[in-house]
């Protein structure tokens, strides 16, 4: 490392050191064995998503295929397919990548085994916690937070471990210098803590099931500025910083312009974390905040296309390298995939466009082609890149990496393209009306069918790229039964100079100041990434007018607070949403467009990603609960070539009313207006109501115990919507 | 959630203003910064990935540091 001369100068200095050799040259090792096991899990865990979202694939296309069990229906597998490929497969690649990287752009050792230990096996631990919890109904219901609240404290605690880590090893550099990369590595750090955080204010109830602290419309504001900015700071962040990294080394050349990253990275950071809203288009979310959803968005196809270009760029004059490393041609997918993704995700926020694709398979299709894209082909190409390295011998086959290449965008391909016709059929027939002025498709299942031979599709698209998967776990396991595991790595460096000696004579050019800086620099983007949520929430919040009350609109009774944990807990919201739209093809569908108010004690909120099926919001009232019943125990009977499953333990199970009372009083202290002492008393106004509805379905000539789960769900699905055509006692608190 | 809910917050145009500012002189202070930082250094900072190769004139030092096995 050159110095550059000192200038002349009027107090005495120390001799300034003029060349490498005269520096201290310290040796050190890097270690290995903590990245190699980062790569299998990410493997394994890769694998098993995958599978999952194949199997959750094909139930839509078979509904034999949720095999009649309480644990493999839909509803419930579907977030642990979202849970184990975001956090599992890119979460292990995450830290893979990282590992390997910062201690080299570091020039030192990871801070601390054993916090590497802890931070592999807490890591794993918390993916096996989803597995255990998921499937037997123990979900938040809020998308990629589905954890329930012990989980999420695990989760906080090993997140602190990696930053322990990861800011012990900054702190210990020989490389003064922060690269672009270790900025990205940080910033995602701070900001997924403090999205976890916030989003996962929760009060528990029991020990695996717990209530939003936020309800019904900030509630979902809450969770979308979490949602989007897991998107970013998740899948997006870190993988740039990997790409930073494992791109230039692939193709032996620097990254394009570091200054196009210097304003990439800021740009990125404090602007989509403003992108939120983009996900509560023409819902009941208040205007002025979809507006700023949407203006970030668009703002931010230029920070991304700023990372896409220098990834592209970086290649440029070495096209001839691609045709024969496959690495290279997984990371040009990659890195184009994210510029696909990235342009279409703004398109999407715009509101004439989303008033199409909200709620269809398109934003299935935006969510794949960047995560089967972007994050797996960043992924595998990082994976066959290190793993010859870990292992000091060649890759076992390049020929087999080249093969899953094409099988993995033949996937992509087979999955994106079925999706796309899929959400523009089904946005297009909702909205279609016929010439006398009716919906020309009244019968939402019409429009569901229609899409399933593009499900059949979709699934052999995701078979395909998983099947590239297995070639990539054979491919890395023979490259390491070849070689042998360089598990500490020599590497030599000069000790850091010392800081004074520096800032002498480089100047004080305030970004390679802060870039000395790392944690003034991780205070600068935090307080970037503050800013777009503060602005966005606390005026939802604090603003009376932003959620207008609706007197008319009570809480919850027992009973039907049970159905409504038995809607969560069965993951109805997977495929229904509770959010009618001021569309008149909504309100002739389903009725009254809804309203914020309306939604004031919906802890969590429901208001659904996706409609499988159709919307529910207004579903109260509007069949008799014989058709409730004959409905959950086979969709099929009530609706001809359904694709719901059966939903039989229903019938079978008791309702659980141990922690009912404590529901109860954890409503009351977050604001619900239940009367004093009413937790005592819920239980028996609980059984009083179920009593009620099985009278009326004995009418029907249906018999069935009021104990069942069955009737708390009725009961439940009976209250919704009805309570704005109830006649308020005074005049609506304030009008929106 | 709702006992904390105000009228309205008064004066409440002074944040937009202030947000917008924020980002503005920020951006155009990074964008300067950008145009007029030293060229040396911004070679440096690309090549800090490839540099990770050991940086010894000594080419036995470094066959040695790419085939030694220590665990």
């Amino acid at each position: 490392m050159q110095a550059e001369p000192l200038a002349p100068a009027s107090a005495p200095r120390p001799p300034l050191i003029s060349s490498a050799a005269e520096q201290r040259v310290e040796t050190f090792y890097y270690d290995n064995r903590i990245v190699r096991d980062f790569g299998i899990a990410t493997v394994i865990w890769g694998i098993i998503g995958m599978l999952v979202g194949v199997l959750a694939a094909f139930q839509l296309a078979r509904p034999e295929l949720n095999m009649s069990t309480a644990y493999t229906t839909f509803g419930r597998i579907r977030p642990l397919h979202t849970n184990a490929v975001i956090f599992a497969f890119v979460g292990n690649g995450i830290f893979t990548g990282v590992y390997y990287s910062l201690q080299r752009l570091c020039k030192t050792r990871i801070y601390s085994d054993m916090l590497s230990k802890l931070h592999f096996w807490g890591w794993q631990l918390i993916i096996v916690s989803a597995v255990a919890t998921l499937p037997l109904g123990f979900t938040t219901s809020k998308e990629y937070a589905e954890l329930e609240w012990p989980i999420d404290i695990a989760i906080t605690l090993v997140w602190v471990v990696f930053g322990w880590n990861m800011f012990g090893t900054i702190a210990k550099r020989r490389e003064r210098h922060l690269y672009v990369g270790i900025w990205f590595y940080i910033a995602t750090f701070l900001t997924v803590a403090v999205l976890h955080i916030v989003n996962s204010m929760e009060i528990p109830v029991g020990w695996l099931k717990s209530y939003s602290a936020y309800a019904g419309v900030q509630d979902a504001l809450v969770q979308w500025w979490y949602g989007h900015n897991a998107v970013a700071f998740f899948l997006t962040t870190p993988y740039l910083g990997l790409m930073y990294y494992f791109l230039p080394k692939a193709a032996g050349r620097p990254v394009y312009s570091y200054r196009l990253s210097i304003i990439h990275f800021w740009s990125l950071i404090f602007i989509y974390i403003w992108a939120g809203p983009h996900h509560l288009l023409y819902t009941a979310l208040p205007d002025w905040a979809q507006s700023l959803g949407v203006a970030f968005s668009v703002m931010l196809i230029a920070p991304s296309w700023g990372g896409m270009i220098n990834g592209l760029l970086t290649l440029r004059g070495a096209w001839d390298k691609v045709r024969e490393e496959p690495v290279l041609k997984f990371m040009v997918v990659a890195v184009t995939a994210y510029g696909m993704a990235t342009f279409e995700g703004p398109m999407l926020s715009l509101k004439n466009v989303n008033a199409i694709a909200h709620f269809t398979d398109w934003i299935v299709a935006h969510v794949h082609v960047g995560a089967l894209g972007w994050n797996g082909f960043l992924t595998f190409a990082m994976l066959y890149w290190l793993w010859p390295r870990l292992y000091r011998t060649e890759l076992y086959s390049k020929k087999l990496a080249t093969t899953h290449f094409w099988l993995g965008t033949l996937g992509i391909l087979f999955y994106a393209i079925p999706m796309y016709w899929a959400g523009f059929t089904q946005g297009l027939m909702w909205k279609q009306f016929n010439n006398e002025g009716m919906l020309q498709y009244p019968n939402f299942l019409e429009t569901v069918l229609q899409l399933v031979p593009m499900y059949y599709m979709r699934g052999i698209g995701g078979l395909l790229y998983v099947s590239g998967v297995f070639l990539l776990l054979y491919n890395l396991y023979k490259t390491a039964q070849a070689g042998s595991l360089l598990v500490n790595e020599k590497a030599q460096a000069p000790a850091l100079m010392p800081a004074e000696l520096v800032e002498a004579h480089q100047g004080g050019h305030w970004h390679r100041w802060l870039e000395r800086r790392p944690f003034q620099l991780a205070v600068g983007a935090t307080v970037a990434i503050l800013i777009g949520g503060a602005v966005e929430m606390i005026p939802t919040f604090l603003v009376k007018s932003n959620v207008p009350t609706i007197a008319s609109v009570k809480p919850y009774r027992p009973l039907e607070l049970q159905g409504r944990d038995l809607y969560i807990r069965e993951g109805c919201s997977n495929c229904h949403t509770q959010m009618v739209r001021p569309f008149r093809s909504e309100t002739e569908r389903y009725g009254e467009y809804s309203k914020a108010g309306e939604y004031v004690y919906d802890r969590p909120f429901l208001w659904g990603s996706k409609r499988t099926g159709p919307d529910l919001q207004r579903v109260g009232q509007k069949y008799p609960n014989s058709w409730h019943y004959n409905h959950m125990l086979d969709p099929t009977s009530m609706s001809p070539g359904s694709i719901m499953p059966p939903y039989p333990w229903l019938f079978e199970q008791d309702i659980d009313y141990r922690i009912l009372p404590s529901k109860i009083k954890v409503l009351r202290n977050l604001g619900t207006p239940y009367p004093a002492g009413f937790d005592q008393v819920a239980v028996d106004d609980a059984r009083q109501q179920a009593r009620g509805i099985v009278a009326e379905l004995k009418k029907e000539d249906i018999e069935v115990l009021s104990d069942k789960e069955i009737v708390a769900l009725i009961a439940y699905l009976q209250r919704l919507g009805t309570d704005i055509k109830v006649k308020p006692e005074q005049a609506t608190a304030a009008a929106q | 959630m709702e006992k904390n809910v105000l009228q309205a917050i008064s004066g409440v145009a002074i944040y937009p203003i202030i947000s917008i500012a924020i980002f503005f002189l920020f951006f155009l202070g990074l964008a300067v910064y950008v145009l007029v930082v030293n060229r040396h250094h911004v070679k440096t900072m690309s090549q800090l990935p490839l540099n990770d190769d050991q940086n010894s004139d000594d080419q036995i030092l470094k066959y040695h540091l790419n085939h030694d096995v220590i665990c």
